[in-house]
């Protein structure tokens, strides 16, 4: 090696011409951070300029979607959004959980939960537009209407594989002295799962359930083909049902300017709760070290 | 699950023990429950296991008329024929091909910059708060990176950054086919530009984790033999986790393939087959989400969806090429998969 390298001296030029290329290519890393950084900054600052307005002003969350020209605020979309991560939320959560459960308690080593670990782990990345598509083709083809509970699922399909993968890997992260120490003590299995593991484990898990709530919150492309959208105030799981991300883009396509403000109103709530529950789920994971 | 079957037999357990002469102290003891909760968690797992082939199987059962009427011809053809039905794939899957490509392109230098100066430069109190940052790039929904992007982002470079183009890279004999054209703003080249923002956090964060497997003691001697650190990067980090560092672009190319609703925004939507990157495209994802909804008859249904179904098979081919890299480097690091 230190043939190739040479003799290391800052007289040697050889020396310096790698000192030099270093220093070059560390400065390149460096504008390759700014790149990302300036980014993110853009789009958050465009964000806050144009949808600041709106988030400031009360219409904005208690009136409903407006035709084109009139004022109007975003309450229905709202309203949806809420209800349909709400129930993907509790559709998946426990599903996602019990899955877990299994890889990290009784599997373990099993082929059934290397292999369900692999197609999780393949399901977490999969385009959400094909989950769109999959509900469609199970659910409303089937019923031939769009439907609030149609969009639910769909969310719920993206929560599970983020909520199997880190109740598998944060479960794996309990020690087992605590395991054998409630099984000595005559504990049968589920409890000891139940009791201990899930309690040593419990901000890991919470950790992820609001990651995945995070990422439902702003999906799209798999509501498009489920929930649709609705242009009024409407509860009802079994009709089609407005929800922000949505009405977003049928606003933001339209040619209407008090569309599109709405539209970066929307926008801009959308992405701070998703941002907020980004670092909410860092700081809960953070206080467990 | 049946839940009167194990209920029964609680209730016959329970008559047993009363039968039996007490321990020193009973244990109020439900065998059954141990069976119910594992084959109950066993259950989902399953779920979780067949929801991919499910998935497979939905997308096959629903293109059915088309794959009949088209066979592979399909994957051939340039037609986008709603009224004559005369369907063919090749427009959007050049789209998503191309514009996944320039993703990559710009992604892997950038987030192999980001992830060499998080862990060999960035002191250690700035390493957690600028991490964060390009996180969170990862956790703005993609259709604010849509929105953006056709709001702010194409009349700006359309403006200043695609005419510069236009006329330096669209003169270059041969290459310059990729660049000729209006600056329309939008098109593939805006798309791929948006996408590999979108991809860097992805890209980067897994060739930070692996950088942080190489162990101490391999730097610590290059660093000894005066290697700069470039050089360590280069010749020591890099070959240690090369395997890893391709699952994770492997990781991001699969999530720039799926990617909808920033390209829906950006890329125009026209069905056509246009060597230039100036011109609008169409990707399978955004042909999807513009006319699923409005799609009237069979065979246009069943086309949408075998679009999906192929998009379904290239992502599921990447992600599994990525994870499996991946476990080959968890493997030789002597860590269980």
């Amino acid at each position: 090696m230190s043939a190739v390298l040479g003799t290391i001296s800052p007289a040697n030029p050889r020396y310096r011409a790698r000192k030099r290329f270093n220093a070059l290519l560390l400065f390149v890393s460096g504008l390759a951070l700014a790149f990302g950084l300036f980014w993110l900054a853009w789009i958050l600052g465009t964000l806050l300029y144009q949808g600041g307005y709106a988030l400031l002003h009360a219409t904005l969350y208690y009136r409903m979607t407006p035709p084109p020209g009139e004022d109007g605020g975003l309450a229905n979309p709202i309203a949806g959004s809420l209800l349909l991560v709400t129930v993907a939320t509790l559709i998946g959560t426990p599903v996602g959980i019990l899955a877990g459960t299994y890889l990290a308690e009784y599997g373990s080593k099993s082929r059934l939960a290397s292999a369900t670990r692999f197609l999780n782990d393949v399901l977490l990345s999969a385009p959400s537009i094909v989950i769109g598509l999959f509900v469609y083709s199970i659910y409303v083809a089937r019923v031939k209407h769009f439907s609030g509970w149609a969009g639910a699922l769909a969310l719920a399909l993206i929560v599970v594989p983020v909520v199997v993968r880190t109740t598998d890997d944060m479960l794996k992260l309990v020690p087992n002295s605590l395991r054998e120490a409630a099984v000595a003590l005559g504990c049968p299995t589920w409890k000891m799962i139940v009791l201990v593991s899930y309690r040593a484990a419990r901000t890991g898990i919470v950790t992820g359930v609001l990651l995945a709530v995070a990422r439902i919150s702003g999906e799209t492309a798999p509501l498009l083909f489920t929930a649709l959208n609705n242009q009024f105030w409407s509860l009802d799981l079994n009709r089609p049902m407005s929800n922000l991300p949505t009405v977003i883009f049928q606003f933001a396509m339209s040619p209407y300017e008090d569309w599109h403000r709405l539209a970066w109103g929307g926008a801009a709530l959308i992405t701070l709760t998703v941002l907020a529950l980004n670092i909410l789920a860092r700081v809960v994971f953070r206080r467990k070290d | 699950m049946s839940a009167v079957l194990p209920i029964r037999e609680s209730a016959h357990m329970e008559e047993v023990s009363r039968a039996t002469p007490p321990g020193p102290r009973r244990v109020r003891h439900a065998p059954w429950m141990d069976a119910a909760f594992e084959q109950l968690t066993r259950f989902f797992a399953l779920l979780v296991f067949s929801l991919l082939a499910a998935i497979l199987v939905s997308l096959v059962v629903g293109s059915r008329p088309t794959l009949e009427k088209f066979g592979l011809g399909f994957l051939a053809s340039v037609a986008w024929d709603p009224v004559q039905e005369n369907f063919g794939a090749v427009v959007p899957i050049y789209g998503t091909l191309v514009t996944s490509l320039i993703a990559m392109l710009i992604g892997i230098p950038v987030s192999f910059g980001i992830a060499l100066f998080l862990t060999e430069l960035a002191p250690a109190w700035l390493k957690r708060p600028l991490g964060t940052a390009i996180e969170l790039l990862a956790a703005i929904p993609s259709i604010i990176y849509g929105m953006w992007g056709l709001f702010v982002f194409t009349p700006v470079f359309q403006a200043s950054l695609q005419p510069k183009l236009i006329d330096t890279l669209g003169s270059i004999p041969g290459l310059g086919a990729l660049f000729e054209g209006p600056p329309l703003g939008i098109g593939m080249l805006s798309a791929g530009l948006i996408l590999s923002i979108m991809v860097i956090p992805f890209i980067t964060a897994v060739m930070r984790d692996v950088f942080e497997l190489v162990p101490p003691l391999l730097k610590e001697s290059a660093y000894g033999l005066g290697a700069t650190t470039w050089e360590v990067v280069w010749r020591v980090v890099l070959p240690y986790t090369k395997v890893g560092v391709i699952g994770g672009i492997m990781l991001g190319l699969g999530r720039a393939l799926g990617e909808t609703m920033a390209i829906t925004f950006v890329i125009g939507n026209a069905h056509q087959l246009a060597v230039s990157l100036m011109a609008p495209g169409n990707s399978i994802a955004s042909a999807l989400a513009n006319e699923f909804t409005e799609a009237v008859g069979d065979v246009y249904f069943s086309a949408l969806i075998e679009l999906g179904l192929i998009l379904f098979l290239i992502t599921t081919i990447v992600l599994a090429l990525s994870k499996l890299l991946l476990m080959r480097l968890a493997r030789q690091e002597g860590r269980a998969p």
